[in-house]
């Protein structure tokens, strides 16, 4: 492995030991190196061959911000925009509602490229950072394939005044397309959708329908706005009729009153990020929305699997005793959520393998499950949390390393990544 | 069993670790009040880089006589390395996770002979 960093080179003593080869990882490490375990690990068990897609990485949009928001439409909204970082100091960037919880993810500095990630980059290159730093990403945890999420927006469905999710949202789709995807990169995004209001969702779907390298849509799911509202039949027939499917990514908000009851980051995360999934699939599924539209994909992403086989279960039993409350339904709830639903992996619970394994057999992973990282945040996970699972075959890991997200997404094979 | 003389004694400073390569295995090696202790690089968690983290004190509750809870504290006596990966907490002297005790580290035998310490590694 090629030690990207400078730094004092190894010498040799006499009984043949080199000292020292390896550095302490910081803010400043390459991420090449500071995912080196993985990608060893990828080669040495032969799966680097594989096309392994990654369903949820992230970049951290905010420090591209300045940038992003000269694609404003809006020309009273970009100009206070640009003005605002050009001139003021020591404010959040302009616009963005990100949670405090953000600045708890790294535990105290315990965890550092979740605090930053400051390692050197050629500008002479011309390559955009996030560019860079995405494709050290992909070659340190062997993918072909990395699907980027944004990490402030992730909040913005929170924002009280609907138009700027509409013009941060719509500015930052297009900030993506021109750079994230510029090229043929193995870099893959899917359009964010101002959910908040639905027209102005119908456009985004309109404009990005026919676009290959965005593979879907993207509703942030911390928000308070039912999914089956009738305002959204128009959205989620386009949606469907354009093939792709519509995301849901968790994130948290502890700021909601029984979150805040909830001293740590820990106990916050555990709970928040799972919660808005399962509202919203406990509305997406009773209020029949797979029944009214067959062919839309929904895909859960970020909120680990723990969560399917108790709300499975719980839908369920209710739902024997109350089908008059749910009559478009016509097969248990559980049905559409392994026939209709995908997920994303991370962060897998994995602590009771046996309930992770009843997990697999009742989401039906072979086919409805995709692994996803969420590099660079603090609970990411590598391909070897699938490959090293005893229960599944060489055919199961492949599908869901993988070929499951290549079909979702219409991915052809690619090689992994060298960056 | 080979064994590998990694320095010499005055150059571990106490409380800190060296990063080694030896016989093509990575490992941490730290001096805590002058005793020796030695892990591979390798997290039981995911294979992460736990030696090249870093190295914080135990984290307490600070509890009254009465059990109410008066923020946090440091344990000045016990240390821990960080996993740098997910944050992974191990007890430098035992090699066990902070927490579950079933997760430790894989140890490396280390010693002192005369003013040399030494590793043995496969
Ligand atoms: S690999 Fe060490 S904490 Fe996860």
């Amino acid at each position: 492995m090629v030690d990207h960093r400078a730094g004092p080179v190894g010498k040799p003593t006499q009984q043949g030991v080199v000292k020292p080869t390896l550095q302490d990882i910081d803010t400043y490490t390459d991420t090449r190196d500071y995912l080196r375990h993985s990608r060893e690990h990828a080669e040495t068990h032969g799966y680097i061959d594989w096309t392994i897609v990654d369903m949820d990485a992230h970049h951290v949009e905010s420090i591209s911000w300045k940038e992003i928001v000269r694609f404003i439409d809006d020309p009273v909204l970009r100009d206070q925009a640009e003005r605002f970082h050009s001139e003021r100091v020591g404010s959040p960037p302009y616009g963005l509602v990100g949670d405090f919880g953000l600045r708890y993810q790294d535990v105290g500095g315990r965890i550092p490229h979740q605090s930053d990630q400051r390692e050197k980059i050629d500008p002479a290159k011309g390559v955009h950072r996030d560019v860079v730093l995405t494709r050290r990403a992909m070659e340190g945890l062997a993918c072909a394939y990395m699907v980027v999420f944004p990490t402030s927006m992730l909040f913005l469905g929170m924002h009280p005044q609907a138009q700027m999710e509409v013009a941060l949202g719509n500015a930052y789709n297009r900030w993506v397309q021109q750079t994230l995807l510029s090229d043929d990169n193995g870099i893959i995004a899917l359009a964010y959708l101002p959910f908040n209001t639905p027209d102005e969702a119908c456009k985004v779907v309109e404009e990005f329908a026919n676009n290959d390298r965005v593979v879907g849509f993207t509703v942030t799911s911390t928000r308070y706005k039912p999914v089956h509202s009738n305002e959204y039949m128009r959205l989620y027939r386009m949606i469907e009729e354009s093939g792709k499917p519509i995301c849901f990514h968790a994130g948290y908000h502890w700021q909601d009153p029984s979150l805040a009851t909830i001293p740590t980051f820990l106990g916050m995360h555990s709970l928040g990020f799972v919660w808005c999934n399962m509202v919203h699939m406990t509305n997406w599924i009773l209020q029949g929305i797979p029944e009214r539209f067959p062919k839309m994909k929904s895909l859960w992403v970020e909120s680990g699997l723990a969560w399917l086989p108790f709300l499975m279960q719980r839908l369920d039993d209710q739902f024997l005793m109350r089908q008059s409350e749910a009559p478009a339904l016509k097969m248990p709830p559980s049905e559409y959520m392994r026939r209709n639903c995908w997920y994303s992996s991370q962060p897998m619970e994995r602590s009771n393998i046996k309930a992770t394994e009843l997990t697999f057999e009742m989401i039906n992973a072979e086919t409805q499950l995709l692994w996803s990282s969420d590099w660079p945040h603090f609970d990411f996970d590598t391909p070897r949390v699938i490959y090293d699972l005893p229960f599944l075959n060489e055919n199961q890991k492949r599908n869901i390393l993988g070929r499951n997200a290549q079909q979702l997404f219409n991915l052809p094979d690619r090689p992994a990544a060298k960056a | 069993m080979t064994e590998h003389a990694i320095g010499n004694l005055d150059e571990f400073i106490d409380g800190e670790k060296e990063l080694l390569s030896v016989g093509g295995i990575d490992i941490g090696v730290f001096r805590l009040d002058g005793e020796f202790h030695a892990w591979k690089n390798v997290c039981p968690h995911q294979g992460g880089p736990v030696c090249q983290g870093r190295i914080f004190k135990r984290v307490i509750d600070n509890l009254g006589p009465d059990k109410q809870q008066h923020g946090r504290a440091y344990d000045e006596s016990q240390l821990h390395i960080v996993c740098p990966w997910h944050g992974a907490e191990f007890n430098i002297r035992t090699g066990i996770h902070a927490g579950i005790p079933e997760l430790s580290l894989d140890p490396v035998e280390v010693f002192v002979r005369g003013e040399k310490v030494y590793v043995r590694v496969d």
